[in-house]
């Protein structure tokens, strides 16, 4: 091709053959995969919610819409409340917020990975597996989150010391 | 904005969609003075280094499965199908402790990845060409598959079947699906992640303090914010916050298969669970109940029968616990991504064999009691049924099964997936080559 046809084929599609090569090849496979699970098992007619297909989508909704935006109103909240330019003084000797933040995260991510324990959401399944309860994941949980704030809330009062000498 | 305003083929519809912003939009904006394509990219590369061996972990489980690899019928998409080696037999303790460790622990470098970009997400018109409409389509594969994957692997490693559909038709597929999205989005971007690494030093970056922290350079994709706020954390303050999640993550989930002492440490997970010191007191896969066995069927009643060659005999369990026995040091390795490792106790598989006239056997079928079920049944390969590590155990820990562990008699083959590891075994049939 022609540097002048390329241009012009790049300013018609918007990047180069090669591009189109690749996101075409990559469309027929990702084709062949949902035509290979087939529509029925994508698609329960009965329990919508219960469908292959919608947790697909879901969970990038669940991610975009609604965790993103939640992690992030509940960051700006604490800045605001603690952040480097909060408060009366413009810099604060030692800032709060990371030592929030920190204990916040674990208690977070934690959740996040093991809700189904915490929640005791594996019912009679789990008892069938393992001949077990989940009674004892909830209170190890709040422990755990505890420890971490108490922990972070330590460091605190070391660093402000420090500061202070 | 800083984007250019130019549209390729057919500009009138990209800039009708530009014209038709959706409320709110210009209310979204983007402060942290830390995103930019040098941090995008150093989440890349550790994906990029650690997420193929996810996938070939995750791949290598359903060879290992064999004959019960699910689900059947995958067409094109059905991988080279190999026996499935029993040396070591630590084999897949270590592919599918690799597959769920790593998976839980990459968590947070997708979640920091995922927050590095999200800008993308945002930025109106979606599209300016065919080409990044294409663009869009692929990173849904990319950013739905990986979220589906890890999704439905936490649920199922925590018995939370709340999605309703077959775990493994989901995650199988799930998989490749994601891989296409892989792929692409590498090959795309592979030359940006080079570039923009180079862009800045790491060593200057572990070097760089709070308050000295400044901005990337304005960058084509929009990443670095037009207005940032000040910094309230270095870029080596946010890399050691998503590694310390990482480190986290591991230290709450590698118990669960190194066992030992730090078995306590998996605090959270199923397998974490105390379940006392006896010899029968290691975590259990299905209890006996679950499994359906009825009281009297494991009892002086039982009996092993066994097929090959036109011969058949039946033993019972004093016959078994006659014949010469053998104890071998194996683990029993879940799909779930634990394991346990114990002394086990019993009949060689291949005298079993030798019994009814096979002193080659290429293979086996071995039944419960338990009548329901996927996993009811197994069939073992030739180098599982010839090991002299493969048995028919009796006893573990020198004293007899409990029931929970497949009283009267149950498989344990080395490095073969825990499941078919057939408990409360009532018959085996063995094949000639």
């Amino acid at each position: 091709m022609s540097s002048a046809r390329a241009a012009r084929w790049s300013r018609a599609y918007g990047a180069s053959g090669w591009h189109l090569a690749l996101m075409l090849a990559s469309l027929a496979v990702v084709t062949y995969v949902v035509l290979t699970v087939g529509l029925a098992a994508l698609w329960d007619p009965d329990v919508w919610w219960q469908s292959i297909a919608v947790w697909f989508v879901g969970a990038v909704v669940l991610h975009d819409l609604v965790l993103f935006p939640a992690y992030a109103l509940v960051d700006r909240l604490l800045r605001l409340r603690l952040g480097p330019s909060a408060g009366r003084r413009a810099t604060p000797r030692v800032p709060l917020l990371n030592y929030v933040r920190v204990p916040t995260l674990v208690a977070g991510l934690t959740f996040l990975l093991f809700f189904p324990a915490i929640l005791s959401r594996g019912g009679s399944t789990y008892a069938n597996a393992t001949g077990l309860t989940q009674e004892p994941f909830l209170q190890r949980w709040l422990l755990l989150v505890l420890a971490a704030y108490l922990l972070s809330a330590l460091l605190y009062v070391v660093a402000r010391l420090r500061h202070r000498t | 904005m800083a984007e250019s305003t130019t549209y390729a083929f057919p500009a009138r519809l990209w800039a009708g969609i530009a014209r038709r912003r959706p409320p709110g939009i210009d209310r979204i904006v983007w402060r942290s003075p830390l995103r930019g394509p040098w941090l995008t990219s150093a989440f890349g590369a550790v994906l990029l280094a650690t997420i193929p061996i996810v996938i070939v972990t995750g791949l290598l489980s359903y060879v290992a499965y064999g004959d019960q690899a699910r689900p059947t019928d995958v067409g094109w998409l059905r991988l080279p199908m190999f026996d499935w080696p029993t040396n070591p037999s630590w084999l897949f303790r270590l592919t599918q402790g690799l597959h769920v460790g790593l998976g839980l622990v990459l968590v947070p470098v997708v979640l920091a990845k995922l927050w590095s970009v999200v800008p993308r997400l945002f930025v109106w018109p979606p599209a300016r060409s065919i080409a990044q409409v294409l663009e869009r389509i692929t990173l849904l594969m990319l950013v739905g598959g990986l979220l589906f994957e890890i999704v439905t692997g936490v649920l199922n490693i925590q018995y939370d079947y709340v999605f309703g559909f077959s775990f493994y038709t989901a995650h199988y597929y799930g998989a490749w699906v994601f891989i296409v999205g892989f792929v692409s989005h590498v090959a795309l971007k592979l030359p940006t992640m080079v570039r923009s690494l180079r862009s800045r030093s790491f060593a200057q970056e572990l070097r760089t303090r709070r308050t000295d922290t400044v901005p990337e350079p304005a960058d084509p994709d929009g990443l670095v914010a037009a207005d940032p706020s000040a910094p309230t954390m270095s870029r080596r303050g946010l890399l050691a916050l998503v590694g310390g999640g990482s480190l986290l993550t591991f230290a709450l989930t590698a118990g669960q298969t190194i066992g030992g002492p730090t078995r306590q440490l998996a605090l959270l997970l199923p397998r974490g669970l105390d379940t006392g010191d006896g010899p029968n007191d290691f975590p259990v896969n299905k209890t006996a109940e679950a499994a359906g066995i009825r009281p009297g069927a494991t009892e002086s009643g039982w009996r092993l029968a066994l097929e090959g060659a036109g011969a058949s005999v039946t033993l019972d369990r004093a016959q078994l616990a006659a014949m010469p026995q053998h104890t071998a040091v194996l683990p029993i390795a879940c799909v779930e991504g634990w394991s346990t490792t114990q002394t086990w106790t019993g009949v060689r598989i291949r005298d079993l064999a030798d019994r009814v006239g096979l002193a080659d056997p290429s293979g086996a079928l071995v039944q419960s009691l338990q009548e329901e079920g996927a996993f009811k049944e197994a069939v073992l390969n030739e180098g599982q049924v010839r090991h002299p590590d493969a048995l028919l155990a009796l006893q573990v820990n020198g004293v007899d099964l409990s029931l929970d562990h497949g009283f009267p008699a149950r498989i344990i083959v080395p490095a073969m997936p825990g499941v078919l590891n057939t408990k409360w075994v009532k018959s085996i049939r063995f094949e000639e080559a």
